[in-house]
């Protein structure tokens, strides 16, 4: 095992929605150390999918998902929640709590910590407020969004707390289900810097599916394409030619 | 133009007829027009026996002026009253707290099909039947009273408002629930956090309507036996204290009309 970081096995991994019709096929990688790994590849391409199976809001159809000492794809109960809370995930559609406050959205994080009564009673532990109070500076919102019900904000304000809830996990690793796909161009870099940021700072693995290949090359240490749910490049984005993008896209006159 | 003057005299035919007639439905209008007339003759419904009807009506309604305020009067009314209200609240707070978790059951994106369907069947079953039967049964089984009353709301409580948790709990957003559920939350947090916020107001609009729906019923459960104002109503009618059933009907649309003001500001504080 790496001294920093926990490492990501995914061995021989598919995933079926309907029987014969494989969305991913038996896809193997390793992600680690730190920084960005970037997935790109074109709608329905098993992306989500991939992303999702790491921890578990899809269960795989076959094969195994290494992370610490546990096979995430064979966890159940208890022990998968455990896992769970070690994951942070980052949503498309932000997904946070439109009910709740800003500050109750990021508390979700700690919900793979503290018992329900607590949660139901808003009787989050002390430091885990303050951490809370902290995190939503960090991602760039003050202690005034803190009481503001989600559901009031702007999408680059979303994505931040829906960051911040997933920083508050404490997490190893950090998931992002095309986390700019519905943001402008300048949101979108912003939100990319943060995930970087994060991943730097607390030194752990960020896995991002995304469309905009110019955003993966900028910020990813690593890019993966895929295509029809397989693997048809891994490798470092200086290394991504067009002949490549033709590959996971398909055509060629949209490279120009 | 020659051709379109042309037409009208064909349209005589009958090949070309706008609305022709439907002879299916003329003879079922038809059927039930006579059997309506055959009821009436059977029921004893003729002219005369209405004209009589509206004198006794007539006498009826004078001998309800002016509505009774005798101190005796009013205390009936006043017990009868408080309890009504009681029962009412009662049903309400113990049906709703036994709805929660069969509306959670029955939601069939929460729960696995088996157990939602079987939910389903027992909500079906504290729906089958109005209150007033589910009242007489209690009475029979437990004894004349408040207690018969509550019980048979508490049934129709939970007929009514699980069913209505349980469709809203199927319309949430579930992309809400399933980030809190990534976060490795348990079922009760997920619950907590994700889920009851989402149908919380709802709840409570719910809840409110069912307030105003059980005072209304606990006026009715009493005519059986079941304890509250019914009772004293029913009694009044059997003396022919006429002035007094006015005097309790009034009081009844009064509290009606004030539970609804209430409801209507407990669903804006929980919007």
């Amino acid at each position: 095992m790496a001294d920093h970081g926990t490492m990501l096995r995914i061995s021989h991994l598919s995933k079926e929605y309907r029987k014969g019709q494989p969305v991913l096929k038996d896809i193997s990688l390793s992600i680690g150390g730190s920084g960005l790994t970037a997935i790109i590849g074109p709608s329905g391409t098993g992306k989500s999918t991939l992303i999702r199976c790491i921890n578990r809001l899809v269960d795989p159809t076959t094969g195994e998902i290494w992370f610490g000492d546990a096979d995430l794809a064979k966890l159940r109960g208890a022990r998968l929640r455990a896992a769970r809370r070690r994951i942070g995930m980052v949503f498309q559609e932000y997904n946070l709590v439109e009910r709740l406050t800003v500050i109750e959205n990021v508390l979700c994080g700690r919900l793979g910590y503290v018992p329900a009564w607590r949660a139901f009673l808003r009787r989050f532990p002390e430091a885990d407020v303050e951490r809370a109070f902290e995190l939503l500076d960090q991602v760039g919102l003050g202690a005034d969004f803190a009481n503001r019900r989600a559901d009031q904000l702007s999408g680059g304000q979303r994505q931040r707390v829906g960051i911040a809830r997933a920083v508050m996990q404490e997490p190893d690793l950090i998931l992002a289900d095309e986390p700019t796909s519905s943001l402008d161009p300048k949101t979108s870099v912003e939100i990319m810097e943060l995930m970087a940021a994060v991943s730097k700072a607390r030194d752990i693995p960020v896995i991002v599916n995304i469309h905009n290949v110019d955003l993966a090359k900028r910020f990813a240490a690593r890019v993966i394409g895929m295509s029809q749910g397989s693997v048809v490049f891994d490798g470092a984005p200086e290394n991504l030619r067009d002949e490549h993008l033709s590959q996971i896209y398909g055509g060629q006159g949209w490279l120009n | 133009m020659a051709e379109l003057s042309a037409a009208p005299k064909q349209a005589g035919s009958a090949v070309r007829r706008a609305f022709p007639v439907n002879w299916t439905v003329r003879m079922v209008w038809l059927g039930l027009f006579l059997y309506a007339l055959y009821a009436c003759s059977i029921l004893d419904v003729t002219w005369p026996r209405f004209l009589q009807g509206i004198d006794n009506g007539a006498r009826f309604i004078g001998r309800m002026f002016p509505p009774a305020t005798a101190p005796d009067k009013m205390a009936l009314l006043w017990a009868g009253m408080v309890e009504s209200i009681q029962i009412a609240i009662l049903a309400t707070f113990f049906g709703v707290l036994l709805s929660l978790p069969l509306g959670l059951l029955a939601a069939r994106n929460m729960t696995p099909k088996w157990l939602a369907a079987t939910a389903r069947v027992l909500i079906g079953i504290c729906r089958s039947f109005h209150s007033v039967i589910v009242a007489i049964l209690f009475v029979k089984a437990i004894g004349f009273g408040a207690l018969a009353g509550v019980m048979a709301l508490i049934v129709a409580t939970m007929g009514f408002v699980s069913k209505l948790f349980a469709d809203a709990i199927e319309e949430m957003s579930m992309k809400q629930v399933e980030a809190v559920r990534a976060t490795g939350a348990s079922f009760m947090s997920v619950l907590a956090m994700g889920v009851l916020p989402q149908v919380l107001a709802r709840f409570i609009g719910f809840t409110s309507y069912q307030l105003d729906s059980n005072l209304r019923n606990s006026t009715m459960v009493g005519l059986v036996g079941g304890g509250g104002i019914g009772a004293t109503l029913f009694t009044a009618y059997q003396r022919f204290d006429f002035d007094f059933v006015l005097t309790i009907l009034i009081a009844i649309i009064l509290v009606i009309m004030a539970a609804e003001a209430v409801a209507a500001q407990l669903r804006k504080v929980f919007r």
